[in-house]
């Protein structure tokens, strides 16, 4: 029962005069550099300021030149970044697009409805703007409790709402990067060896003699640092090993590619730690100086032979061998990936604690050539007086489920959202920071539902995504070579810091989050939150802190720290005592068990596709990150829409040629909104199709995106739930080919 | 199952998914040049062999429209130039490789020369022209004494251009369609076939008709063999020269190319000139239009299969 | 001098970070390039392979558009870069046409436009954009007559090809296999 029927708004484009509020306040004033040991890049004539990149979480650090008109031209790798070593990916070089673009965001918008019932938006002033958003805070604050808000963020701008909505009085932070991505793989690293991988995830690919991919598609998925270290694996001699179904672009740089039945890894997983304990392959003194329930793992794992998987997996026996003979051999320089997107089949949980527990056998955790021991700088917050205990959280909407999931879930606090029976107060108001909701989150329609149900929405984003459409305010964030941003601070062989500052004004009527937040937060009374004056005097200060400053930052970009914490390596034979319950890696896991879940990952077998449908699996292309690049131009260039990739076998049964335009529909009768086009390519299976993740966009406001390809999320609605930790599982879905777009059943 | 794509978008605007960076412009312009060679060569030849008053259809009458056909195939030639300001950047050198270079050169020459002699000849169609200033007179009469120079220089350029219009495709090995040399003779003979239907159009003796439907009905043979040669020096090369040949056999040019060209534009004339010269009546424009119809097709359809033809890496 | 290019297919993703670094780079307009990549899959599913390239001009020793420019505009550069003088350019496409790799393009300016090897950054010492972005530094660039360049040691070690080579350009971009 929808109380506010939203209507989708297309992001108006009558353009009133952009009411300029404060628009001096970001000069950039950076002198320019000549610095020569950067030999490889760029004419340094050119001004450079530093920056790290926005496009994805990997965050590069790199530098932005600018033309002689001022204009950005060019986005280069900072050579001290250990991120990129100097080379961003195509997405962060394309970066620049972002800033060009002319379909971006340019005022405050605010949803009006007419005398006549129409809503539409209108541009406002941000003082208008983020008003309204203050005094619609203040009244579910007082009428239902601060926790009734949420914030949802996947961008750097989200730590500055994330203060806002901790000073205001919730817990309700989320990163759809946890429920919908990573969230099992941290989940059951954590069970196993006590802590989680992190990002950029602590893999010693440059130094390893054998990469086991399950799924991965390094290469097609541009995790910069981790697909150059692989290529210098590739120029030492490693192995790789990949699992897919697909013939992935790594695939076809492996010597072994086991072409799996979609749904069946831990099957393979299971059979590879049955050969390794059988065959004692395993590092018998790793094994039982660090590990816990190594007795119940072999007996459990007994009956898995190879011929076992082979019935479920159909992978030969032999390869399934030999691969675990190379693991061994390699071993502990092997690394079996733990992957990135991991939320599959709703048993993801236990196909990484598969995944750990081999590594924790082969010896490969801590290890040169595994996974190295990560640091990462503490850099203080600026000082703020505490923060106020919320009374409850989105935790409450998940009756005692999910106790193990480390981070708020996205899919969680939008599950909270929907008023039911249980739920004495349900979320009402929404902040979402650069993140597209309806194609990120599965199961769009229940994603509505839950927007249908609040009283507001604001959506702070740099283009006019979807998600844009249902919010009651939108603010325009300029893009991230417009702005300053919190320091970027993440894990790595060796500690780093990196700094974001504007290259150049922003354009149109845009402004940073941090702007946004401090203005909301003086008119929500909450300025003592943020008690600094400007960004630079904050950042400063807390470099300083650090042994560095912002003038040094502004002059090189990143800065290496050196270690504190130990050896990359464990030491031989040294004494590690492990975050876990028994201060062990946990082959057999107590912390599962003590919720209830089985303590060694089980197989179960999976719904498969009714004939004439197909695994619908979906994944990443080199140029595109997400649905957030979809309308860059330098990137739409490269990529301007998906194909779905269609067996020949497929292809001639359906008599589909190359190029021609099909419709899919899934198992639930939901055909997608645009044609996509076929692949007729040998790399994918005959019992699946593959399309990439991210287009499909239905806002006309994006005018090279809208309606090119198909979108992935809208034909996700079996969304498999994780039991252990809510990540929401997306590779159940079938699809089929429709050559209209008429749908027979309705829907 | 090969399948090789490019994967990071390449669209350059006509040069992807195949070639089209030559539109109706070079065909039309290599028809009209190969038109104009065709007059001037017979032109040139019958003052050579002293038989100028017995062909004044060819000599005197049919070279009249040669400075128009010439213009407006060099206007055609500018319109395709996409960074015309730099015309005159063709002027600055000779390029002894660069079959365009030749081109332009030989247009060069053979321009004025048809315009003299148009000017020469005025008097078929305008029997009282007078020059009035002098120096125009003073010309006329020099021209008119070297006459025969002229018609050498004029044999001699005009085989030029013939054939430079086929070596123009010719030269360009990228595209294997192109890359055989018999383009030059078979595009010189298209061009004298379509010369001496003209020529046909403005003679007015049945004698002179007679014998350019004659001349005409052995280029065309010439032309059907050259074709029958072309293909089968196609089909016995490497693989991307069969791929080109099989464009025109069985492939999207077949039909275009052998009912066009070869069926109405050659075959179906030289049988009507061939009746003609059987004492049947025939309106004598319409052969004249068939050969210049085909002509037309066999440059556009060249010019633009060429480009669709390409190697294979 | 003669300059080089060697591009592994062994380590070469496809991603396209070349592709648009050299757009970023050299001002390409958006809808053009200069350089593109080619993936070819070769055997039925599950017995596979993948070749992946990253093309551009080749910078043929015997280049065929250095040969059909009627103005001298396309031209050979110092260490036999090939490339097009714009203000000698008429625009006739010959040389387009006459490119057996398509590695040519006519600007919306009118003239024809192609890869220059970044000779503006060699000139600095510095690496040809492609080269210095590739995350997976599959590329190497130097000059072959300099037996200890990237690009002499690389080709010295691997086998290559080269692309068409039967169109006898003499192509001086090398495909590591």
């Amino acid at each position: 029962m929808a109380k506010t029927r939203r209507d989708f708004l297309k992001i108006s484009s009558l353009s009133v005069a952009g009411i300029a509020a404060g628009g001096g306040i970001l000069k950039s004033a950076v002198p320019s550099f000549k610095d020569t040991q950067l030999g490889n890049f760029g004419p340094l004539d050119n001004k450079r300021t530093p920056t790290y990149c926005e496009v994805c979480f990997w965050k590069c650090a790199g530098w932005v030149y600018k033309n002689d008109k001022g204009e950005v031209k060019k986005i280069i790798g900072n050579d001290e970044d250990p991120n990129c070593n100097g080379r961003f990916c195509p997405r962060g070089t394309g970066g620049v697009g972002m800033y060009h673009d002319k379909d971006r965001l340019k005022n405050p918008l605010i949803r009006e409805t007419g005398k006549n019932g129409k809503q539409t938006f209108r541009e406002a002033s941000w003082d208008e703007a983020l008003g309204l958003v203050a005094k619609k805070l203040q009244e579910i604050k007082e009428e239902h409790g601060p926790e009734c808000t949420a914030l949802f963020t996947h961008g750097s701008g989200g730590k500055y709402f994330g203060d806002l909505l901790k000073a205001f009085g919730s817990a309700n932070i989320a990163a759809p990067s946890y429920a919908q991505c990573r969230g099992p793989r941290e989940v059951a690293f954590i069970a196993t060896f006590g802590d989680g991988l992190n990002s950029p995830e602590p893999t010693d690919i440059r130094d390893t003699r054998c990469l086991v991919l399950i799924g991965s598609h390094l290469g097609e998925n541009m995790h910069n640092g981790q697909v150059q270290e692989m290529s210098d694996a590739i120029d030492n001699g490693a192995t790789i090993i990949t699992v897919d179904p697909r013939f992935s672009t790594v695939a076809s740089k492996s010597k072994h590619w086991l072409p799996i039945k979609p749904s069946t890894d831990i099957a393979l997983l299971l059979a590879w730690i049955h050969e390794i304990i059988h065959n004692e392959w395993y590092d018998k003194k790793y094994v039982e100086q660090y590990t816990f329930g190594f007795d119940e793992l072999k007996e459990y794992v007994k009956n898995f032979t190879p011929e076992w998987a082979y019935g479920i997996t159909t992978i030969d026996p032999n390869v399934i061998r030999e691969t675990a003979r190379e693991m061994a051999n390699a071993a502990p320089s092997v690394i079996v990936h733990p992957g990135r997107h991991v939320t599959w089949y709703g048993d993801d949980t236990q196909r990484l604690r598969a995944v750990a527990i081999l590594n924790a056998l082969l010896g490969s955790w801590g290890r040169r050539g595994g996974f190295f021991v990560p640091e990462k700088l503490s850099v203080p917050k600026f000082p703020h007086p505490p923060f106020p205990k919320p009374k409850k959280t989105w935790r409450e909407a998940m009756n005692g489920k999910y106790n193990l999931a480390g981070l708020a879930l996205a899919s969680g606090v939008c599950d909270a959202t929907i008023p039911s029976p249980e739920l004495d107060c349900h979320i009402r108001g929404w902040i979402v920071n650069g993140t597209n909701l309806i194609m990120t989150l599965p199961d769009q329609k229940k994603t509505i539902e839950a927007i249908n149900n609040l009283d507001l929405l604001v959506v702070v984003d740099t283009m006019p995504m979807e998600i844009t459409g249902y919010a009651d305010v939108v603010l325009p964030e300029c893009t991230y070579l417009e702005r300053y941003d919190s320091l970027r601070v993440v894990q790595g062989r060796e500690p780093n810091v990196a700094l974001r500052m504007p290259a150049t004004e922003p354009k149109y009527n845009t402004k940073p989050a941090y702007w946004m937040a401090k203005e909301l937060s003086k008119k929500l009374g909450l300025e003592e939150y943020f008690a600094w004056n400007t960004i630079e005097e904050m950042l400063d200060w807390q470099l300083k802190q650090i042994g560095s400053s912002l003038g040094e930052m502004k002059r090189v970009g990143v800065k290496k720290m050196p270690r504190e914490y130990g050896g990359l390596y464990f030491q031989e034979a040294e004494e590690i005592e492990f975050n876990t319950n028994t201060g062990k890696i946990e082959l057999y896991s107590t912390a599962l068990a003590e919720e209830g879940f089985d303590p060694m990952p089980v197989y179960t077998p999976h719904k498969e596709p009714n004939p004439g449908y197909y695994y619908l699996n979906y994944g990443r292309a080199s140029m595109h990150t997400f649905s957030r690049t979809s309308n860059n131009p330098n990137l739409v260039d490269l990529m301007e829409e998906n194909t779905v990739w269609v067996n020949p076998k497929v292809a001639k049964e359906w008599d589909l040629k190359n190029g021609q335009p099909v419709y899919l529909e899934n198992q639930d009768g939901v055909v997608s909104e645009f044609p996509v086009k076929v692949r007729v390519t040998e790399r994918v299976r005959f019992d699946s199709v593959y399309i990439v993740h991210g287009f499909g966009h239905a806002n006309k406001k994006l005018s090279r995106a809208y309606g090119k390809g198909v979108s992935d999320s809208q034909l996700i609605t079996r969304v498999l739930v994780d039991p252990i930790m809510g990540g929401t599982g997306m590779r159940g879905n079938f699809v089929t080919f429709r050559f209209e777009k008429e749908s027979e059943v309705g829907s | 199952m090969r399948e090789e794509i490019i994967t990071s978008g390449r669209m350059n605007p006509h040069i992807d998914p195949y070639l089209e960076i030559w539109h109706w412009h070079i065909p039309l312009y290599l028809f009209l040049g190969g038109l104009a060679a065709g007059i001037l060569f017979f032109a040139g030849l019958y003052v050579i062999l002293g038989k100028e008053n017995k062909y004044c259809g060819a000599v005197k009458r049919a070279p009249i429209i040669v400075p128009f056909l010439l213009v407006i195939g060099l206007v055609a030639l500018f319109l395709d130039l996409k960074h015309k300001l730099y015309f005159w950047q063709l002027y600055t050198t000779i390029k002894i490789q660069s079959p365009m270079s030749w081109g332009a050169w030989t247009l060069m020459a053979i321009t004025p020369l048809s315009f003299a002699w148009a000017a020469m000849h005025i008097r078929e169609f305008f029997p009282k022209w007078d020059w009035k200033l002098p120096i125009l007179k003073e010309i006329e009469r020099f021209l008119h004494q070297n006459k025969l120079v002229l018609a050498w220089i004029m044999v001699i350029l005009s085989v030029i251009l013939g054939i430079y219009t086929g070596i123009l495709f010719s030269a360009f090995n990228a595209r294997p369609l192109w890359n055989t040399s018999i383009l030059g003779p078979l595009f010189l003979t298209s061009g004298l076939s379509a010369g001496a239907a003209i020529i046909i159009l403005f003679s007015r003796t049945h004698k002179e008709r007679n014998n350019f439907a004659k001349i005409d009905i052995l280029l065309i043979s010439i032309e059907l063999f050259i074709i029958v040669h072309m293909f089968m020096g196609f089909l016995a090369s490497t693989e991307v020269q069969i791929d080109a040949a099989n464009m025109f056999l069985g492939g999207p040019y077949t039909a275009p190319f052998w009912i066009f060209v070869v069926i109405i534009g050659m075959i179906l004339p030289a049988l009507l000139e061939v009746l003609e010269l059987r004492k049947i009546k025939i309106p004598v424009v319409l052969p004249v239009v068939l050969v210049l119809f085909g002509s037309l097709m066999l440059r556009f359809i060249i010019a633009y299969a060429g480009q669709m033809s390409r190697w294979l890496y | 001098m003669r300059y080089a290019m060697a591009i592994d297919t062994k380590k070469c993703v496809g991603c396209a970070d070349c592709v648009v670094a050299c757009q970023t780079e050299n001002d390409v307009p958006i809808g053009y390039c200069r350089d593109w990549i080619v993936e070819v899959t070769d055997g039925t599913y599950p017995q596979l392979e993948i070749e992946i390239r990253s093309e551009r001009c080749n910078h043929c020793e015997n280049s065929p558009c250095v040969r059909c420019c009627p103005t001298g505009a396309s031209h050979y550069e110092d260490g036999g870069i090939v490339t097009v003088t714009k203000h000698k350019c008429i625009g006739c496409g010959a040389c387009i046409v006459s490119c057996p790799y398509d590695a040519r393009y006519s600007h919306p300016e009118g003239y024809v436009d192609k890869c220059t090897f970044c000779m503006h950054r060699i000139k600095k010492g510095q690496q040809p954009a492609c080269v210095a972005v590739c995350p997976t530094k599959c590329m190497y660039f130097g000059d072959l007559d300099d037996p200890n360049s990237e690009v002499s040691k690389v080709l010295k070690q691997r086998k290559f090809k080269t692309l068409i080579p039967e169109a006898g350009t003499k192509p001086h971009v090398y495909y590591l296999i």
